[in-house]
């Protein structure tokens, strides 16, 4: 089977195309970088995303502090991760790449800090 | 008066950017004049990475994009004023602000950078018909409600315009459980980035729906619903084809506006297209000593290029600070031909002894053309794309011995061409 996508690892945006059989990828074209190839054989196995999102701050000098996953999470477990995120308050200092949240929902994937907020 | 070598009006990536690069150059007194609470710029209400993969060489979120930037200003003795607003830049170079704490100041200055960003066109641009209902805002307010102040301002969403920002905010009010209903782009293609297209809306089965806008808001009080319609070749609403979706919110993503009032007022002249500042290839304006750089000068797509321009101009205003750039200086004009839309910097000085980037963007998608740059009849470079977007800025390169071959009545031109 044959699928045309466009890659998301950068704002390039390369026109990528991925022959696979099941889950097995027999090539990769149209990519200009290994992040490309990375990125279509992973699509293809196993589609994983980014996110960010905030979580409360006491105390803070904003009421949200921004966050993201240390590494990619399984493209299913999105709203999943989000419900987690939505639990989290943390109290002011906070400063970039804290952990929020260790492994979360069992991704191997922690929440991180993406600002400093040296409070009020 | 205050007197400083350097004044930087803007505390953002460009401004930042600008004051660090004159600082490495040897310019001792510096002052950024920041209108918010924090050095940053809008980079600290975009929490979405993808920031810093060409600067950096790594994915960074806007916040942690700018952290590096002011930890950098904080090693330094670069003074910062936050909170201030500059009422005026004059043709002396005597910058006007004022703040809570000092009250009026002026400051004369040997060189003036001008790094104010942009601002979204609102509303009021558009003519859309309908009330005043309470709900509709561009998507960096929503943007800044969401990601700064923590709270949600709907929950069914209608988005006008496709840029990244209308994309950015249709994933992070579907993260946050809004409803996204579409996002409709006037045009027949949309100005954003592709990958922001498949992870923004594609991931989530958000509609995107070209050739459409929103010609009705309805509602009193608060946003009840719009009425959308097809737009035909010539961007007109076509009878028979409006749709009336129910929402509560209806965010704007329809363009960026550099915000040049203080170069305006300065006498400064500014360039049609891009609605910033014409300037040289050090980004200095047609005013000696005060240079533009940012999304106030053009705008960008990606942060890395306003970082690399601004450096640029921070570059030019330590040398004209310093004294450095006395030399015989020629400049000629670069000139935007079929199919690009504008270039910047518009003059480019022949005795540079270093290699000029010139920056455009071409005005439709073009697919397996020629980006070709030619000087007095002769090609400089003929480079074939793939693709070519009015949403992705392109650059070219013209290397010092090209430009040392041409004389004062040479004209550089650029031109998509099969």
């Amino acid at each position: 089977m044959k699928k045309v996508m466009n890659c998301i690892a950068c704002p390039l945006g390369c026109l990528i195309t991925v022959e696979y059989d099941g889950s097995e990828v027999l090539s990769v074209t149209g990519n200009t970088c290994k992040r490309g190839d990375a990125y279509a054989r992973t699509e293809i196995t196993n589609p994983v995303r980014s996110i960010h999102s905030t979580v409360k701050v006491n105390g803070g000098e904003h009421p949200v502090v921004p966050c993201k996953t240390s590494g990619p999470i399984p493209k299913g477990a999105i709203f999943d991760v989000m419900k987690e995120i939505n639990k989290v308050t943390v109290d002011a200092p906070v400063s970039i790449g804290q952990v929020f949240i260790k492994d979360v929902c069992g991704t191997g994937v922690d929440i991180v800090a993406t600002n400093n907020d040296c409070g009020k | 008066m205050l007197q400083y070598d350097l004044v930087v009006v803007g505390g953002g990536p460009a401004g930042m950017a600008a004051a660090l690069k004159a600082k490495e150059c040897g310019v001792s007194k510096i002052v950024i004049l920041e209108r918010a609470e924090t050095l940053g710029g809008i980079l600290e209400q975009c929490i979405h990475t993808g920031f810093g993969l060409h600067y950096f060489g790594e994915e960074l979120s806007g916040p942690e994009y700018a952290a590096r930037f002011i930890e950098l200003v904080k090693q330094t003795d670069i003074d910062v004023k936050v909170n201030t607003m500059v009422l005026s830049v004059s043709d002396d170079k005597v910058v006007t602000a004022v703040n809570t704490a000092d009250g009026l100041l002026k400051i004369q200055a040997k060189a003036v950078v001008l790094a104010m960003g942009c601002r979204e066109r609102p509303r009021g641009a558009l003519q859309i018909a309908g009330t005043r209902a309470s709900g509709i805002m561009t998507a960096g307010t929503a943007q800044k409600y969401v990601n700064i102040d923590g709270y949600m301002p709907g929950k069914k969403v209608v988005i006008l315009g496709s840029g990244d920002i209308g994309l950015i905010m249709a994933r992070r009010m579907t993260l946050e459980g809004a409803e996204v209903k579409v996002v409709c782009e006037l045009m027949p293609f949309s100005g954003g980035l592709t990958r922001n297209i498949v992870q923004c809306l594609d991931d989530f089965g958000i509609p995107l729906r070209l050739s459409t806008t929103v010609i009705e808001t309805h509602g009193k009080e608060r946003l009840e619903g719009v009425t959308i319609a097809q737009v035909d070749d010539h961007l007109q609403p076509i009878p028979g084809t409006e749709e009336y979706i129910e929402c509560d919110t209806l965010m704007l993503s329809v363009g960026l506006i550099p915000e040049n009032e203080l170069t305006k007022q300065a006498g400064i002249g500014l360039d049609r297209i891009t609605n910033g500042a014409v300037v040289n290839e050090m980004r200095e304006t047609d005013h000696k000593g005060i240079f533009a750089c940012g999304n106030v000068l053009q705008v960008h797509d990606l942060v890395d290029y306003v970082t690399l321009e601004s450096q640029i101009a921070g570059e030019g205003a330590a040398r004209y600070i310093l004294g450095q750039d006395s030399d015989e200086k020629v400049y000629i004009n670069t000139k935007p031909e079929n199919g690009v839309r504008y270039i910047v910097p518009q003059k480019v000085n022949i005795k540079s002894k270093e290699d000029v980037k010139l920056y455009f963007r071409v005005g439709a998608i073009y697919k397996n053309k020629k980006l070709t740059v030619e000087a007095d009849g002769n090609v400089i470079s003929s480079k074939k794309k793939v693709k070519l977007a009015p949403g992705e800025m392109e650059n070219v390169v013209i290397p010092a011995d090209v430009l040392a071959s041409l004389n004062e009545n040479s004209t550089i031109t650029v031109r998509v061409e099969d």
